[in-house]
């Protein structure tokens, strides 16, 4: 999960990371008022999860509270790259001396933590990192040691931060640490971390990516999440326990396994092409061991989506066996009654598949066709979504 | 041969007494793997009985290696036990651990990667994988036993049901080894680590090789490939139609920016010879072209 800026900011200071005072809003009303409250010049900033907000006009300074009451109320609601701006915060604004960058990541390719640091901060830096890859610091940081004091001071000498602030980003970067650690997150940046003209450091924007699969032990973090952008049908489905992504389409689909259900997004869209463009219009894993309630949960959230036209069931028996899934179906579509109103194509192999295809030919439920093949199904799929 | 496991493999299993452990443990046993104990801390000095095998118990592995001479240990813990179970298996040198659980935090999977690399005993395939299978010889994981038999094809893939889905499309030629690698962000044995075993295998003749989006591990599995391995090897990548920024089932599968696209796969595969199927039919369809079969 991704956070917003705010939120990040959040974490930090509760971490000890140096941060500039802040509140959020959501009316312009709440922006006077956060203004007011925090006084001086404040900065009025959207709080969107997407790079380029300041370029696209959602960053402004505010010189007092009715000015950050105008401000907040021409950013409210902005679109900003398809994200609408439904929240800004209110940040003191600190007079900038030096701009830098900090950011602790989880680097896949070498399965390790890395921490990427530069004396040239503010500006994107996947440019920095392409134009002169010299200017940013990549140290690698173990997974079992971490980052001590002993580490930061090597990365900060390596990053070449000047001596004036030196103590104070090695400071930063073990609170960084702790961010990273305790909150099970896979991307901690600060851009830009900046020094004031009384030589303070101090994170001034920052991003965090933290761990789903850590939920069970951050109670904290089911908070966070972003509700009002939700998709009403991805809500339903986490609520159900299913692995559900809405897409841009109109043949819906549900298989087990995260691999073969993106082959059969894929398949489908192929399909597709031969049957005026239809595309697949979601992604829905139900997993190894479907039962006919997890059949029956999941095809109920896909006859909810109005886009969708047709249904694509594709499952690969294996320790859930064809016959077993096949029962499932039977039973979901009992379960849904009249509420499965589009046609449904099955494609079952693996175990037991003669005996799960005759099941299915035995109950002979109206809406329910076979295919053999994958690819068979899938372009039967297509086409009965494009009429 | 085959790789990783063969017919003398000796096998515990870390949570055995778990429902989905002993589950397993008795799918296993049914394939004729030799499963020769299991470990659940307090629990040790049991002994349980599962399809007519009597199988102790122990507290660590440490004891149940040197009581059984296991070499091979599959975890079966739930995500906020995996880390410590993964621990003591390394503590012990257990040689091959099989990370099974689905939804260990990252933080928990690479400390225990970067710890098994640090004592350079262990080798850790997954987490978040069916674990791999060599048919007829071993079946260490949840790969069904059933789909097919041993041949010269091996296969590597992140993905548990399309390797149950091409182990049936090319079920009458058969495989060496099938490795299920897994589809989280940090995993203990790679596309490379498989493919280098692979061409190592005198018995393994061609490849197949099963890739996702997210990451760079099919880039530099090409890039080893054209490097290194003299077989036909086919591929297959999944997630084509995955939209930018959203994780698709596996933790792992997700594209970031430009980063760790099917396309961006395909397109380095190919690069270095290696044929890639549009779907998993086409992919077979290759393999039997490869093969002459």
């Amino acid at each position: 999960m991704d956070l917003f800026e705010y939120q990040a900011r959040d974490i930090f200071e509760k971490h000890g990371v140096p941060v500039l005072a802040a509140a959020v809003a959501t009316t312009a009303d709440e922006a006077e008022k956060a203004a007011a409250t925090i006084g001086g010049k404040v900065v009025v900033k959207a709080q969107v999860k997407v790079g380029g907000r300041g370029k696209a006009g959602g960053v402004k300074l505010a010189e007092n509270p009715q000015d950050a009451r105008e401000k907040a109320g021409a950013i409210l609601g902005m679109d900003i790259k398809g994200h609408t701006v439904r929240t800004v915060m209110i940040a003191a604004a600190a007079p900038i001396e030096s701009e830098y960058y900090l950011a602790i990541l989880l680097d896949r390719s070498n399965r390790t933590f890395l921490v990427m640091a530069s004396v040239s901060g503010g500006m994107d830096i996947e440019e920095v990192a392409h134009t002169a890859p010299e200017k940013l610091a990549k140290i690698p940081v173990s997974a079992v040691d971490g980052i001590s004091l002993a580490k930061a001071k090597e990365i900060v000498a390596a990053a070449q931060f000047p001596a004036d602030v030196a103590d104070q980003v090695a400071d930063v970067l073990l609170k960084l640490w702790e961010v990273f650690q305790s909150e099970d997150a896979t991307l901690v940046e600060v851009n830009p971390l900046v020094k004031t003209k009384d030589g303070k450091v101090i994170a001034l924007d920052g991003k965090v990516t933290l761990d789903d699969n850590a939920d069970f032990r951050q109670p904290d973090h089911e908070a966070l999440v972003d509700q009002a952008a939700e998709n009403p049908l991805e809500a339903a489905a986490k609520e159900k326990g299913l692995n559900y992504v809405k897409l841009e389409g109109e043949v819906g689909i549900i298989g087990n396994g995260a691999g073969l259900v993106m082959s059969t997004l894929d398949v489908v869209a192929y399909a597709g092409e031969k049957h005026g463009g239809v595309r697949p219009a979601n992604f829905l894993d139900i997993g190894g061991g479907a039962s006919a309630q997890i059949m029956a949960d999941g095809l109920s959230i896909i006859l909810g989506d109005k886009d969708v036209k047709s249904v694509f069931v594709n499952v690969f028996g294996g320790i859930t066996a064809c016959d077993a899934v096949a029962s499932g179906i039977v039973q979901a579509l009992e379960l849904l009654g009249s509420k499965a109103t589009k046609p449904i194509v099955v494609r079952l192999d693996g175990n037991n598949v003669v005996e799960g295809r005759a099941i299915l030919a035995k109950a002979a439920h109206p809406l329910v066709e076979q295919a053999d093949t994958m690819d068979g199904a899938a372009n039967r799929a297509a086409e009965l979504a494009a009429k | 041969m085959s790789i990783f496991i063969n017919d003398a493999s000796k096998v515990i299993v870390q949570g055995m007494t778990g429902s989905e452990g002993t589950k397993h443990t008795r799918r296993m046993l049914a394939s004729g793997t030799k499963v020769v104990g299991g470990v659940t801390p307090g629990k040790g000095g049991q002994v349980v009985d599962i399809d007519g095998h009597q199988l102790p118990v122990f507290n660590t592995v440490a004891e149940a290696m040197s009581a059984t001479g296991a070499n091979v240990s599959v975890v079966f813990v739930p995500p906020k036990f995996a880390k410590a179970a993964v621990i003591d298996a390394i503590d012990a040198a257990m040689p091959l651990v099989v990370v099974i659980t689905e939804g260990i935090p990252v933080h928990d999977s690479a400390s225990f990667y970067t710890y098994a690399q640090t004592k350079g005993t262990t080798q850790i395939i997954g987490p978040n994988c069916p674990g791999l299978i060599s048919p007829g010889k071993s079946n260490v994981g949840i790969i069904p036993a059933d789909i097919t038999g041993s041949g010269p094809i091996g296969l590597v893939s992140k993905s548990g049901t399309l390797t149950y889905q091409m182990m049936y499309e090319l079920r009458d030629i058969g495989f060496s080894t099938a490795v299920g690698i897994g589809g989280d962000p940090v995993i203990g044995t790679t596309h490379i680590d498989c493919l280098r075993a692979f061409q190592d295998d005198p018995e393994t003749t061609a490849i197949v090789m099963i890739g996702e989006i997210g990451g760079d591990a099919e880039e530099r599995a090409a890039a080893f490939i054209a490097e290194y391995v003299t077989k036909p090897v086919v591929g297959y990548v999944a997630g084509f139609t995955a939209p930018e920024g959203k994780t698709m089932g596996h933790a792992g599968a997700i594209v970031s920016g430009s980063s760790g696209t099917a396309q961006g796969k395909k397109d380095a595969l190919e690069a270095a010879g290696v044929k890639v199927g549009q779907t998993p039919s086409e992919t077979a369809q290759l393999m039997r072209g490869l093969l002459g079969r």
